[in-house]
């Protein structure tokens, strides 16, 4: 951090990046101060660590069914099958943390796409009036309106099956919302004088989009972010429960699917449907409280909360 | 799970910026609404025709790998359905169809799937039409009351429960409650709309279609109301601040005739716009809902036309969703009109 009197004179682009970091500091000390925000942290740390150490804490011949024949079927949960088995004598916590693999990657993909799609949208919808950014508002609207699991399920139809057509098809119908705030941001920036200023000095559009606007917008984008990777993991599972996922990898969506096929709901296998659906409520919540923390700091009107 | 996300202050500041824009005369507003409309739907039949025709590839080729044919036999396939034609004379076609509601014929079903629609529509508007109502009166008394006191215990409560059941896959509550309430104390029926022996007065044929209906609606009511509750409470907390409560308050109001007479129906304003918003999330539901239930709506059809893959018929209950979703978003327009004089003036 740069003391009260500095001496040598330094780049615009070092003191750029002093500024950026000690915002990131306060941002951290902040976050570190809301509760709910470190649990939920916490608790995705853990389940990033178990889903990257799956071959090691379960190596993959724990889910050849080849190798599990004289494995218990249906079997409830007790202290030599912790989660229970499925109908296929497969250990439900092995399925567990490689579904964990599946499950978060869709998630962090399919929220990237949609964050990219959103913020270039949002912000040439805010940056570029006349007709362009009226006819971008409109293809918003547009999106924001349309049932996007619809959507996603006719793309995932009729793409050829596999996580990347999933991570396609909930990018692509999931980024109007992010591209409302964001436009919505642009908006209000773009009245700055500051701007004004740029201008004036005679900055181009893509000077002022990726200097000021890219900048003031990529905050609530970020808390968007966090939101966005819950209801993407949510939107995985329901697109593999109705059959549209890869049905050679494990999620915690075809985990559910798989199930229902052997309609464990109503033949008494409960730790079969319990299982799976309470690892993705407890993986969205802590998505969500971890979202919500970080919106409360970058979003000051949000502060008296 | 339409947005995204929950609804955020920005969102609603914006949309009521947006509302003091549309100020105009009824007429031109009438006109300019259904026009909006009007193109949206021009937007999903050619977003229909982009999906179904361009990005699946030649049908007949993924035909002839699986079952082997020979040329005269692929030839004839293509020219029986369409595909030989150029691209522009395709679009034609299936203008044509869309406008006559020709979507051609289920390959399940093996009928028209206009008629299967036709005959599974009502199911599905009374499913989420019973669950829009309830989930929205029960959201926004919620809300309203959690914003009005923010970290009061019962605002605690309520936005806690209400993230929990945001976190819940729609599908995977409809499980649970299946199993629960059909599988295991059996109170409910685990499927279905009507009984095979329902009772033959039409008293008692009302009262069976409810009781199949309780679980499918408890479970998309409690994935969407949490929405609605959000909504609301930012709302009415945003309201909460302005000075004219404070006078109404200096004046000597009792506190629950300031809530009730003066902050909700100020706070409604922008919730409005948002709640018919959600409608799409509520549809979606539907399908895995509908699904769950075995309910014979547009979403079991959607999901059946999944399992085909049945092109067709996903077509269609594509096409009538995305309609339905824009229809009431019309409507929430002309409501939005009627609630606030602001916008009827200009």
């Amino acid at each position: 951090m740069s003391g009260p009197i500095e001496t040598t004179v330094r780049s615009p682009r070092s003191m750029a990046w002093a500024r950026r970091r000690h915002a990131f500091g306060a941002f951290c000390r902040e976050f570190s101060r809301s509760r709910s925000g470190m649990v939920g942290l916490g608790f995705l740390v853990v389940i990033v660590v178990l889903a990257l150490l799956a071959p090691v804490i379960a190596p993959a011949w724990m889910l050849d069914l080849t190798k599990l024949l004289d494995q218990p079927r249906f079997a409830p949960p007790s202290l030599d099958h912790p989660l229970g088995t499925d109908d296929q004598g497969r250990e439900l916590w092995v399925r567990m943390i490689w579904g964990a693999r599946v499950s978060l990657l869709v998630g962090f993909a399919a929220t990237a796409v949609s964050m990219i799609i959103g913020t270039v949208v949002g912000i040439a919808a805010g940056h570029f009036t006349g007709w362009t950014g009226g006819l971008l508002m409109r293809i918003i609207d547009f999106f924001l309106v349309l049932p996007s699991l619809i959507l996603a399920i006719v793309l995932s139809v009729v793409l050829s099956r596999g996580v990347w057509t999933i991570v396609i098809a909930i990018g692509l119908t999931s980024w109007a919302g992010t591209a409302r705030v964001v436009r919505a941001q642009t908006l209000s920036v773009e009245s700055r004088d500051y701007i004004e200023r740029a201008r004036v000095l005679g900055a181009g559009h893509w000077h002022i989009i990726v200097k000021h606007l890219l900048p003031a917008v990529l905050p609530l984008v970020l808390a968007n972010t966090t939101l966005t990777v819950g209801s993407a993991i949510i939107a995985e599972s329901t697109l593999s429960f109705l059959g549209l996922g890869d049905a050679t990898l494990q999620s915690w969506g075809s985990v559910l699917k798989n199930s229902m096929d052997v309609s464990a709901a109503t033949a008494g296998y409960w730790w079969y449907v319990l299982v799976p659906g309470i690892a993705i409520v407890l993986v969205v919540l802590a998505f969500t409280l971890v979202g919500r923390a970080v919106e409360t700091i970058v979003n000051p009107t949000l502060r008296s909360r | 799970m339409s947005s995204t996300v929950p609804p955020t202050e920005a969102v609603i500041l914006e949309e009521q910026g947006e509302a003091s824009v549309r100020s105009s005369p009824a007429v031109k507003f009438a006109l300019t609404k259904i026009g909006g409309a009007l193109i949206s739907l021009a937007m999903v039949i050619l977003l229909g025709f982009f999906a179904f025709k361009i990005l699946p590839g030649d049908p007949v080729a993924k035909l002839a790998r699986e079952h082997p044919m020979s040329p005269e036999q692929i030839a004839q396939l293509r020219a029986q359905l369409g595909l030989d034609k150029p691209l522009w004379q395709q679009f034609g076609d299936y203008l044509v169809n869309v406008f006559t509601l020709n979507f051609g014929e289920s390959y399940v079903y093996k009928q028209s799937v206009a008629s299967l629609i036709g005959d599974y529509f009502w199911n599905t508007i009374l499913l989420t039409g019973t669950s829009a109502v309830i989930a929205i009166a029960l959201g926004l008394w919620l809300g309203q009351k959690a914003g009005w006191r923010p970290g009061s215990r019962f605002d605690k409560v309520t936005s806690g429960t209400s993230l929990v059941w945001w976190s819940v896959p729609t599908f995977w509550l409809a499980l649970i409650l299946l199993m629960v309430f059909g599988g295991t104390l059996h109170w409910f029926p685990t499927g279905g709309m009507v009984s095979p022996n329902s009772p033959d007065d039409a008293l008692g044929k009302v009262l069976d279609v409810i009781w199949h209906m309780v679980l499918p609606v408890t479970t998309m009511v409690a994935v969407v109301y949490a929405q609605y509750v959000m909504v609301m409470r930012a709302s009415v907390m945003e309201e909460k601040s302005a000075d004219y409560l404070v006078t109404a308050r200096a004046k000597g109001l009792r506190d629950d005739d300031l809530r009730t007479r003066h902050a909700v129906p100020n706070a409604l304003l922008p919730t409005v716009t948002l709640v018919f918003l959600h409608i799409g999330g509520l549809v979606a539901g539907a399908v895995t809902v509908e699904t769950v239930f075995s309910w014979p709506g547009l979403g079991k059809l959607t999901y059946q036309a999944i399992q085909g893959p049945d092109l067709p018929l996903l077509q269609g209950t594509f096409v009538v969703f995305s309609a339905i979703i824009i229809f009431t978003n019309l409507v929430a327009d002309f409501v939005y009109r009627r609630l606030d004089p602001r916008v009827r003036r200009g």
